[in-house]
């Protein structure tokens, strides 16, 4: 059963359309990556879907609702978390209180309740922190838990953020270039990361550059070019579409690379 | 192995407890002394005024401090605060002056204040409300000028005698004689000649023990806002508003409620003052009055509770004190400070602190005392749970996942 379904989504910003008639689909348990060159409309892909942009025509539905018009924290309770491109954390918070705010629509507690801490508040909050605990340690945080997150290295915030998107408790899990700025080693330990998040039962759509990344953990891979649909299919069909190679590479390049080999 | 999460309240260490205890005493005997020597007696009127911003900074604190949104126009409230508990105020004294049973109306008419605690807090907050809504989706800097806007706004509705209700610029009076209990309180009068003290309770006095015990309220409920849900949602919403949204945080919400809650206390700040006073005029309400209550938030450190207050009794009490110790006969004799020096100092009060503004800006602008951001911590049961962590920190990095997370 697919959980999510695009139907000709247009993003159009002025005179350009960032996005142009895109119909992808991902069933539940895949892994999908989402590759194209810069400015290929890959993140706006992702804007859509997590209702920071509202498409300007075409459906996008997630397990048969519709997206278009709805909150970003509407879409969050629905069941999609998302990372970003360059790294959004709360900076002063710490490690363990960055995955607790990924428990805000997981839990309910107001300002009432704040202030007479009931049984059920502080029932809530135990469960709130240990919820976070359970998936610092998920991704091999919970040594940092009382490190600011600003203070972390680079690579532990990408995880950091992770974890965090991983507390809203969601169905589908958009990562933006995860791999960004990581050695060979790191994207390797990611692409575990990722392998483990897809045993949890939670759905992965990823855009990624590092080729190894995709490669290795795709099942499925789109082709995004000037925000159109040019590609689609296993690691190993998109590795030899000539039209991918030529939207990577430029024109001529396919009768090169056929040359070489 | 699993290591303990525990709910932390922090926990006080011994350090902190005699600190406590030392603070406390403090606040409530010094101005018993104070009050007993005539030359320092003005210092008591003080550290009301004084206490008086702190309730103010600390409801700023929640809109600035914790949720990141710019008002300078936050004396709206207090002044919305200050004209209710005199117009409301007023009505039900005039309302109660027809009660038959005298004890029964005296009492009622003696504790309108606290009656119009809530009251004047219910329409500064739903003033806040009515701010908040148009101003959701801007931020920073355009947050601020609407701010700004809004609080020139009420200060002039008040000041063109909006509706009738506030007497314009020639102000208005509170119809409250003598506030609950402190006929009784003025009774018993403590002499001691041999070191110049004669002591008895006076209506300064009173309101710095109501400003106290609401500060202490104010600082309770903040704390726990802070330690919450809410709290937490209002910190991210500050650091990062995509974040924050993206992880479930409703944005509306959360700005309204912060802006709800700080003018809540901007009107319990406003209640206390009208009645301190006894007489508002809408100059009490100026831009300037926000730019302290800002100045006083940015000076102490924001989103720290204790910053906050040494802030408010550095802006709000430093000019003050200044003026009464240049002016006061005791100690210009004891600093041969002769009149016109004196008088000099005193005016020259705002150039002395504008001056140290600058100076604290440009060395610590994080603030006298930041916040620090632990809330919730984990508490690992011992050194030796850390380690075994750190080894199953390592056992992820490098895939070997011995501990068995199935998740």
């Amino acid at each position: 059963m697919a959980i999510v379904e695009a139907t000709n989504a247009t993003m159009q910003f002025g005179g350009l359309k960032a996005v142009n008639d895109v119909s992808i689909h991902i069933d539940e348990g895949e892994i999908v990556a989402l590759i194209g060159p810069n400015g290929a409309g890959k993140t706006t892909m992702f804007n859509m879907l997590t209702g920071i942009y509202k498409p300007t025509s075409g459906v996008l539905a997630f397990n048969g609702v519709s997206v278009a018009g709805k909150k970003p924290h509407q879409i969050c309770k629905m069941g999609i978390a998302r990372t970003f491109q360059n790294i959004r954390l709360f900076a002063n918070m710490t490690t363990l209180e960055n995955v607790m705010m990924g428990r805000h629509t997981r839990s309910t507690a107001g300002p009432w309740q704040a202030i007479l801490r009931g049984p059920g508040f502080k029932r809530e909050e135990q469960r709130t922190t240990d919820e976070a605990a359970k998936w610092l340690r998920f991704v091999g945080l919970i040594g940092q838990a009382n490190e600011l997150a600003k203070n972390l290295p680079y690579g532990q915030q990408r995880r950091l953020e992770i974890a965090r998107a991983l507390a809203t408790e969601p169905k589908l899990l958009l990562l933006d270039e995860p791999a960004a700025g990581m050695n060979t080693r790191e994207s390797a330990d990611l692409t575990k990361l990722v392998g483990r998040i897809r045993k949890t039962g939670v759905t992965v759509l990823l855009i990624e550059h590092d080729m190894k990344v995709v490669m290795d953990i795709a099942d499925r891979i789109y082709v995004l070019d000037f925000g159109e649909l040019i590609a689609e299919g296993k690691p190993v069909e998109i590795q030899r579409n000539p039209k991918v190679i030529e939207a990577y590479l430029g024109k001529g390049a396919e009768a090169m690379l056929a040359q070489q080999a | 192995m699993d290591i303990q999460t525990k709910v932390g309240d922090g926990g006080w260490s011994k350090g902190k407890i005699a600190l406590a205890v030392v603070g406390a005493i403090l606040l409530v005997f010094l101005p018993v002394v104070l009050q007993g020597f005539v030359a320092m007696s003005f210092l008591v009127r003080i550290l009301a005024v004084v206490g008086i911003y702190v309730m103010l900074a600390l409801g700023l604190n929640i809109v600035v401090g914790y949720a990141g949104l710019l008002d300078l126009g936050y004396i709206a409230f207090y002044a919305m605060g200050a004209y209710s508990a005199a117009v409301v105020g007023n009505l039900f004294v005039k309302a109660v002056s027809h009660i038959g049973a005298v004890g029964l109306r005296e009492f009622l008419t003696s504790s309108t204040f606290i009656f119009m605690l809530p009251v004047a807090a219910l329409i500064a907050a739903l003033t806040g409300i009515s701010l908040g809504t148009p101003v959701l989706r801007l931020r920073g800097d355009y947050l601020a000028i609407v701010t700004l806007g809004f609080g020139e706004l009420i200060r002039i509705l008040a000041t063109n005698n909006f509706l009738g209700l506030t007497n314009g610029a020639m102000g208005m009076s509170i119809n409250v004689p003598n506030p609950v209990g402190l006929v009784a309180m003025q009774k018993p009068v403590i002499n001691i000649p041999a070191v110049g003290f004669s002591f008895q309770f006076s209506v300064n006095l009173y309101w710095y023990y109501v400003v106290v015990l609401l500060i202490c309220f104010t600082i309770f409920i903040v704390r726990r806002l802070d330690n919450s849900r809410l709290g937490r949602s209002w910190v991210a919403m500050r650091e990062d508003e995509v974040a924050a949204a993206s992880v479930g945080v409703n944005i509306r919400t959360a700005k309204l409620w912060a802006f709800a809650l700080g003018a809540l206390w901007g009107g319990l700040a406003g209640v206390v003052f009208a009645n301190f006073q006894g007489f508002i005029t809408p100059d009490s309400f100026s831009f300037l009055e926000s730019v302290f209550v800002v100045s006083m938030v940015v000076l102490g450190g924001m989103g720290s509770i204790p910053g906050v207050i040494i802030g408010a009794a550095l802006i709000g009490g430093l000019p003050a004190i200044i003026q009464g110790v240049a002016q006061s006969p005791m100690l210009a004799s004891v600093f041969h400070i002769d009149a016109p020096t004196a008088s000099a100092i005193a005016n020259y009060r705002y150039l002395l602190f504008g001056l140290l503004m600058v100076v604290m800006m440009a060395w610590r602008p994080q603030g006298i005392l930041p916040s620090k951001r632990r809330a919730r911590e984990l508490h690992p049961e011992d050194e030796k749970t850390l380690e075994e962590e750190d080894q199953s920190l390592w056992a992820v990095e490098h895939g070997i996942d011995g501990s068995g997370h199935d998740l």
